[in-house]
């Protein structure tokens, strides 16, 4: 039955020798860097305990999860755990997915189980290759963070708590590829697991505390890394791995190799679509509205955790100082807005510059080719596309400053008041992402191989703004990102010029690609 | 008659390599050509450049009485293309594509879309990432035979079909050229299905045409095999690839010299004789043979 298993654990292992080295690395490395972070910025406990303020507010305990002791060690677990399991989870559930049922629905399984391989081969060389990273990742956790200096009991703690989270997320994966009879499905449904438990713990840390034992990212973080140890809530997370992996196993025994438990529903028979654009609207939709249910979550979490800001932060200078230059200087809270929205709007960019490089996701899978060798012309056919990038742009933003509007609205009690002004610090974001859309079009018209250089820039914005927060930095850097000319709202002064400046370039660049695109060869 | 399709010396160049060198091409209307050569001959980079999904480098193409590159969307509503790999999305399921096909070709003949798909013996109720290969292929050619085109572009269209299937294609093949006026350019490198449907062959090698014409054409350039038993003793020249087992020979010989030869053989003593005109095969294997 486990015949194969350590060829397939080799095969597994050789497939993913670069990915899951950098998944390891990064989870390894995170949490030891915010740790000498905070060092740098809150070098004594007391330090720490006179911002301890800040933290105890509801939307960052909802993001975070709560604060359980006010040391470094402490601050960091908080600072970092929730990202830390997270990722953890995503690293393994998508690495049993794709080496079981992608595997199979691709019908490369085939050829493997036609060797000499047992039945549980596969599922259990999956397991292996995510069971070694999350193993790995965990022990360079401790490692690392018992380097910079924390306590040992602490660090090995939370370095245990990321290795348990993946391995039961790996459980969850495997349960999921024995359902569902495609390799998107399976990770839909191991990534929607994730969804809810993070939901339930973000609820129960604001709320219901019952919640958070209800998710598997609350007995992490109740693991309590430098804070008075639980050391049996690691066990709960690996008892119910051991019970999931028992569950796929079972499931694995019962059906077919490419068969699903879940019939596959019959699609339709006949289809509607009619024009490049209701082809373009199909095949986008689904991540538009993930984006704005995200939006929707992330801008009322964000403009909810304003308020309690402004007296526990005034007695910091050197926040407040970071906050100015990121924000603006128009008053605590809205330089904090600001700076929300700004980090916001980039990260709106992200679904701009996705949305974008559909365009040639489209083109390198060859797709559009017998699209195009019907009446549709090019430009047609671009535009279709690019459409989502210029108007779910904006559409997204709004969201999130409606969302974010409305929760800063009923907590100050002026609903009418701060729904225009924060949906206005939304949207004046808009045509810097357009920008990233300009330059993805561009790359796409004019130099198609190089089309995914449009994340490189939307990282280039990042790091502008990461160099925006710090002082003695040349100027000319941070104004490389369209996102330095957008006017700070709300609390700064609504200048126009820089938006129509940023409108144009926008559309120059989208003029070059389209131009491009008319002139080369398509494929 | 009117050529549906004229190009001449075509040229392509994908950076050094030079992927079309001066190709002639003319298919006329109301035939099937077959489009022949292996891999890498250039055989997709010429429809490619007629659909105008690619730019020639020089030599002119026409295509339908137009421009392929200048007036590609005009002339995409009278054309139908099937390419050799085809790829779905994944979402959408296999009638659905083959409606949206159909639509923005300006439209669909649902009773013949649903003869089709029963002929081909097509779910349409699929998900396009759950087709296999030959399922794929039958997806692109239901929606290309369902249309109002004249003219059909296949390339490679065949491949991954089962025989049964690969029999269904050349009866629809047969049928869709029926009707008057219609053209197919059918690329390929299984020589039967070319023998059986082509009317007229272009073979092309390197970016070049080195051979075109109708079968008979080509064959009446080309070698007869013979096989014969003897009275005496086989003293043959002007033959090739020849046998000698006792009184039984087999050789191949130009059909210029096929006169020549069988003075001879008679002078011998024939006591039986089998010929038999080239196949395609031995004719393609005939002009590639040469580079290897």
């Amino acid at each position: 039955m486990f015949a194969g298993t350590a060829t397939l654990l080799r095969l597994g292992l050789r497939l993913d020798r670069v990915r899951l080295p950098i998944w390891v690395l990064v989870l390894a490395v995170m949490p030891a860097a915010t740790a000498a972070q905070y060092q740098d910025l809150y070098p004594t406990d007391a330090d720490i305990s006179d911002v301890s303020g800040i933290l105890a507010n509801p939307a960052l305990e909802a993001i975070n999860g709560p604060l359980f002791s006010v040391t470094l060690g402490g601050l960091t677990a908080w600072k970092i755990g929730a990202t830390e399991f997270v990722l953890v989870a995503l690293m393994s559930l998508l690495t049993v997915v794709r080496h079981t049922r992608t595997e199979e629905e691709t019908g490369r399984l085939e050829l493997v189980g036609s060797a000499a391989t047992g039945r549980y081969a596969p599922l259990t060389a999956a397991l292996l290759v995510a069971s070694i990273a999350d193993v790995v990742a965990g022990a360079l956790v401790a490692v690392f963070l018992a380097a910079t200096g924390l306590p040992v009991a602490g660090s090995v703690a939370f370095g245990l708590a990321t290795t348990v989270t993946g391995l039961l997320f790996a459980g969850v994966a495997a349960v999921a590829a024995q359902l569902v009879g495609a390799g998107r499905s399976a990770t839909g449904i191991a990534a929607g697991v994730l969804g809810a438990a993070y939901l339930a713990r973000a609820l129960g840390d604001t709320g219901p505390t019952g919640l958070s034992w209800a998710s598997p990212l609350g007995w992490a973080m109740r693991t309590r890394a430098f804070a008075d140890e639980r050391w049996w809530a690691p066990v709960l997370s690996l008892v119910v791995a051991a019970g999931l992996g028992v569950l796929a196993y079972v499931l694995v025994a019962r059906r077919d190799v490419g068969a699903s438990l879940v019939p596959e529903r019959p699609a339709p028979e006949a289809g509607s679509l009619g024009s490049p654009f209701a082809l373009a609207w199909r095949l986008q939709r689904g991540v538009l509205f993930g984006w704005i249910v995200a939006m929707v979550f992330a801008g009322a979490v964000l403009g909810g955790s304003a308020n309690g800001l402004s007296d526990s932060l005034g007695s910091n200078q050197e926040l407040t100082d970071v906050l100015a230059r990121l924000g603006g200087s128009a008053g605590i809270v809205d330089s904090y807005l600001a700076a929300v929205f700004g980090i916001m709007g980039l990260t709106i960019a992200a679904y701009t510059v996705q949305a974008t490089l559909r365009l040639r996701s489209e083109e390198a899978s060859q797709r559009v080719e017998p699209l195009l060798a019907t009446p549709v012309g090019r430009v047609r056919w671009l535009l279709g596309h690019l459409a989502f990038a210029v108007l779910g742009t904006p559409l997204l933003l709004a969201v999130a400053g409606l969302a974010g509007g409305l929760t800063y609205g009923l907590e100050t009690a002026d609903v009418g008041g701060q729904v225009p002004r924060l949906l206005g610090a939304a949207l004046v974001q808009t045509p810097a992402a357009w920008v990233l859309a300009g330059v993805g079009a561009a790359l796409f018209g004019l130099v198609p191989r190089w089309s995914v250089l449009t994340w490189g820039g939307l990282i280039a914005c990042f790091v502008a703004l990461e160099l925006g927060a710090l002082l003695g930095v040349s100027q000319w850097l941070i104004d490389v990102s369209p996102f330095a000319h957008v006017p700070k709202l709300p609390g700064g002064s609504l200048r126009v010029a820089p938006l129509f400046g940023l409108t144009a370039a926008a559309a120059v660049l989208v003029g070059a690609g389209v131009a491009g695109f008319r002139r080369r060869d398509v494929g | 008659m009117t050529d549906t399709i004229s190009v001449s010396g075509l040229l392509k160049n994908f950076g050094p390599t030079r992927a079309l060198d001066g190709l002639d091409l003319s298919v006329r209307t109301g035939e099937v050509h077959g489009f022949l050569g292996p891999n890498g001959a250039g055989k997709t980079t010429t429809i490619r450049i007629l659909l105008g999904l690619a730019r020639s480098d020089g030599g002119t193409a026409r295509l339908l009485g137009g421009d392929p590159w200048k007036d590609a969307t005009d002339l995409h509503r009278r054309l139908a293309y099937v390419p050799g790999d085809v790829t779905l999305w994944p979402n959408l399921s296999g009638g659905e594509i083959v409606d949206l096909l159909g639509r923005l070709r300006g439209g669909i003949d649902r009773k013949r879309r649903a003869e089709l798909l029963e002929r081909f013996q097509l779910d349409p109720r699929k998900k396009g990432r759950a087709y296999s290969k030959g399922n794929r292929q039958k997806v692109a050619l239901v929606a290309a035979f369902a249309s109002e085109a004249e003219l059909l572009i296949l390339d490679e269209p065949t491949s991954g079909l089962d025989p049964l299937m690969e029999e269904v294609f050349r009866a629809s093949v047969a049928e869709f050229v029926a009707a008057e006026g219609r053209t197919v350019l059918l690329s390929s490198h299984i020589l039967s299905e070319v023998e059986a449907l082509a009317d007229r062959v272009t073979i092309i090698r390197d970016g070049r045409a080195v051979e075109s014409g109708t079968l008979t054409e080509l064959r009446h350039l080309s070698r007869t095999s013979v096989r014969a038993e003897l009275a005496g003793p086989a003293h043959l020249d002007r033959v090739h690839d020849l046998v000698v087992h006792g009184d039984r020979v087999t050789f191949t010989v130009d059909n210029a010299d096929l006169d020549h030869v069988m003075r001879q053989l008679a002078g011998i003593g024939i006591r039986s004789l089998e010929s038999r005109p080239p196949t395609l095969e031995e004719l393609f294997l005939s002009h590639y043979e040469a580079v290897a």
